[in-house]
């Protein structure tokens, strides 16, 4: 591919030079050089600018007024009011509060235990296939379909859980209402639905390691537990880094699982707001109180949030290896 | 470099795999979706499909309704689709308002969003009396006709049913717990909601494993709510609902019928409120006539015979009830409206109730003998209509505001707080109005 695109700093030849004619030819390619790839870029960009980039703005300028769901022509503007009042809104600091709590609950399990998975299928198993593309199959059910099936397990009267935990004398665990009982459940959603997902992302970094990394280890004689310890984590250390940002912005934006758990009163979040994620907050905002203003405040205010935390993640992923792994820090101040 | 590898790259099998099984998958979700054809004008033999828009049960569809129209006029054809739950429905239609697109010909409006759309979304709807209304006025009870009509005079909607109250009950149930099953003698106990809780208490001592009294307290509030003329706006549309003690009496039985554990402690028009029907959790439910239709779809062939229906106590009031519109974006308003003046003409609305305990909102239609005479063997040949009937002339001309549906939801809501999580009164009451400014101001 490369050889064949004309490199526009390479010297012409003196006859090209001299040449009138060569002339048009000689501008069309170094007009081709320099934006045909431009060109190749830009259905991807002008897609984004239509449905990234201005949404993106535009919800900034709806946040700056007061504006409803059912007029959206008649705007005041009521510059940052919509996020003073966010800030003041003690349920945003619930929304965040639990956004942050189920975010922790769901995401940690699932990054462990996706790892643990892929560690185990990346060995030699029987049906191993089967294992693979079961373990993705959450990832391919639809969410609202899970989550009400879920809704129905966590049953307070008839639900399948509290019928299983009754037989160990556990009775009438009401879930759904409970602050950290509906947390739990919401969390079990998400990581059943993203555990597989994560497991493969692991399984086909793992099958990158260069195998010789794993038999100078065994010859130094370190352990299965060690070599996971010691080889394979460090070389997934980029994977991780990926997966983490990824459910970092996932969590953050957590939205159908506790609307749809929640049923009627899934838009608050539970009759408290015990599970009103940011994102559910911006849909009843909008969508049920019909204010679009503060909803648009919300969303950017989220859009901020989700910024910071990646950039923490990336800080700590950087720094944080080195202060977790002190002897490769020496190593390499040495 | 090694090239001797222990694990195999078989990777990429699975994941086609996978990728075909996700295509396969996501190509059955997508249903069909149909779009209504046909273009604008008015000629009465041009085939016109109109698209009706409900929530919950309206039951025209079931009680043939559509059916006899489309016999009478065979160049139309109905098409009807219908979102359970009214919050989704109603939102769903402030965004196609807002929008102007993804409107049916006709729209259906609850009685708790009526002021909201009149008052706000009057230029949206047709107003019917452009169409010749005008003459149906005196068909209707006359304040259901005010509520979906403007300061200006404008008629956007007409009025389906109405929801005057009863309490239904478990006969099964009474019997059980030792008290009396008539419906003459059950509705003396309870001639205050006072007495009603008396009752309750007295079921509760002898009641059935795994039952309640009621099924929920936001329902018994609702109820009670529905009793009072003046609810949570005054007559110059300021919100009262802080202030107004009919509004406090009501939440404050509610109170009292958790603290005397009278409640199976349900969300109402939840999935395991629904269960709870079919399983009995409990014996008796504030019953709206659009009520009796819902326990039967919900309870089953199993409960038939086993419900009953007295007076509601304190007489009157009213539940729900709805409308129906013609969004100005229609292009088929003509047919649109004669179908709509049809489906809520006098002898649709005494249909409607016979066969489906719709109670009319057309007075014409409810001092027809039928509308009085009506009986279900469901409910152990109550004399629905008898009940229903006296509760419909009690009827309070209740002042509507626009965000009334909102802070309805809210204080079943706010509810819950104390049923369901244990909270105390008295937090549950500032959380819910602390919710209710932050929904309105």
């Amino acid at each position: 591919m490369q050889t064949s695109i004309p490199n526009p700093n390479e010297p012409s030849t003196p006859a090209e030079a001299m040449s009138r004619r060569a002339w048009r030819p000689r501008l069309s390619a170094r007009f081709e050089t320099r934006f045909s790839p431009y060109a190749f870029v830009a259905p991807f960009f002008l897609l984004f600018f239509a449905f990234g980039l201005f949404p993106l703005v535009y919800t900034a300028w709806v946040s700056l007024h007061s504006v409803t769901l059912q007029n959206t022509e008649d705007m005041t503007w009521v510059g940052l009011d919509n996020y003073s009042r966010l800030l003041h809104d003690p349920l945003f600091w619930n929304a965040l509060g639990n956004t942050f709590t189920i975010g922790v609950l769901s995401t940690v399990p699932q990054l462990l235990m996706a790892l643990g998975l892929a560690h185990v299928l990346n060995y030699r198993l029987r049906g191993r296939t089967f294992f693979r593309v079961a373990m993705l199959m959450p990832y391919a059910t639809s969410l609202a379909a899970a989550t009400i099936v879920f809704a129905e397990l966590y049953g307070r009267d008839y639900g399948l859980i509290n019928w299983g935990l009754g037989i160990f004398g556990v009775h009438h665990i009401s879930w759904e209402t409970g602050n950290w009982t509906s947390q739990i459940a919401i969390s079990t959603i998400v990581t059943w639905r993203w555990t597989g997902y994560n497991a493969l992302i692991y399984l086909a970094a793992m099958q990158a390691v260069p195998e010789d990394l794993y038999e100078a280890a065994a010859i130094d004689g370190a352990s299965r537990w060690q070599q996971f310890l010691k080889v394979t984590i460090p070389s997934l250390r980029p994977t991780i880094l990926f997966t983490v940002v990824v459910s970092t912005i996932g969590a953050t934006q957590l939205f159908g699982e506790p609307l749809l758990f929640g049923g009627v009163s899934g838009h608050r979040g539970g009759s408290d707001h015990q599970y009103q994620t940011l994102g559910v907050l911006l849909y009843d905002q909008g969508w049920f109180n019909f204010q679009l203003g503060r909803a648009a405040a919300t969303a950017w205010t989220m859009f901020l949030i989700i910024v910071v935390a990646v950039a923490v993640n990336a800080f700590l992923a950087a720094r944080g290896w080195n202060w977790w792994h002190p002897r490769e820090r020496r190593a390499a101040r040495a | 470099m090694s090239t001797a590898r222990r694990k195999p790259h078989r990777l990429f099998r699975p994941l086609t795999l996978v990728a075909t099984i996700a295509a396969v998958v996501a190509a059955a979700g997508c249903g069909s979706s149909s779009d209504s054809g046909g273009g604008g004008g008015s000629a009465s033999n041009e085939k016109v499909t109109l698209t009706v828009g409900l929530f919950g049960t309206f039951g025209y569809k079931e009680a043939g309704l559509y059916d006899e129209y489309m016999k009478l006029h065979p160049n139309i054809t109905i098409k009807e689709s219908s979102v359970e739950q009214e919050q989704e429905y109603y939102q769903a239609l402030q965004t196609h308002l807002a929008a102007g697109s993804g409107l049916d010909d006709i729209q259906g409006i609850e009685v708790g969003r009526i002021a909201e759309v009149v008052q706000t979304e009057s230029d949206k709807f047709v107003n019917l009396n452009d169409m010749g209304a005008g003459g149906l006025k005196s068909t209707f009870f006359p304040w259901k006709w005010q509520a979906a009509t403007t300061s200006g005079g404008a008629t956007i909607g007409l009025g389906t049913d109405t929801g005057p109250l009863a309490i239904c009950y478990r006969t099964d149930l009474f019997k059980k717990a030792g008290l009396p099953t008539d419906p003459e003698q059950v509705g003396q106990q309870w001639s205050t909601w006072q007495g009603y809780l008396d009752v309750g208490k007295q079921y509760m001592q002898n009641a059935p494993a795994k039952t309640a009294f009621m099924d929920s307290a936001s329902g018994m509030y609702n109820a009670i709510i529905g009793q009072s003329p003046t609810q949570y706006y005054d007559q110059s549309g300021n919100p009262i609902y802080e202030t107004n003690p009919a509004v406090k009496d009501a939440w404050n039985l509610a109170m009292q019928a958790i603290s005397a554990n009278e409640t199976a402690a349900l969300k109402q028009f939840d999935p395991a409120w629904n269960e709870g029907f079919a399983n009995g959790a409990f014996a008796t439910i504030a019953c709206p006539a659009w009520m009796i239709g819902y326990i039967k779809g919900q309870a089953g062939d199993s409960g038939s015979g086993k419900w009953d229906v007295a007076r509601i106590p304190g007489d009157g009031g009213n539940w729900g009830g709805s409308y129906l519109a013609i969004p100005a974006a229609s292009p088929h308003q003509q047919q649109a409206y004669d179908l709509i003046k049809w489906l809520t003409a006098p002898a649709q609305q005494v249909e409607m109730w016979t066969k489906a305990q719709h109670f009319p909102s057309s007075s014409t239609a409810s001092a027809e003998p039928a509308v009085e005479d009506a009986t279900d063997p469901y409910f152990s040949n109550a004399p629905l209509g008898q009940v229903f009937k006296t509760s419909a002339d009690n009827l309070p001309v209740v002042t509507l505001g626009p965000k009334d549906g909102l802070i309805k939801d809210t204080f079943s809501n706010g509810i819950l707080l104390v049923e369901q999580q244990g909270q105390s009164p008295q937090t549950a009451w500032d959380k819910t109005m602390a919710d209710i400014k932050s929904a309105i101001e």
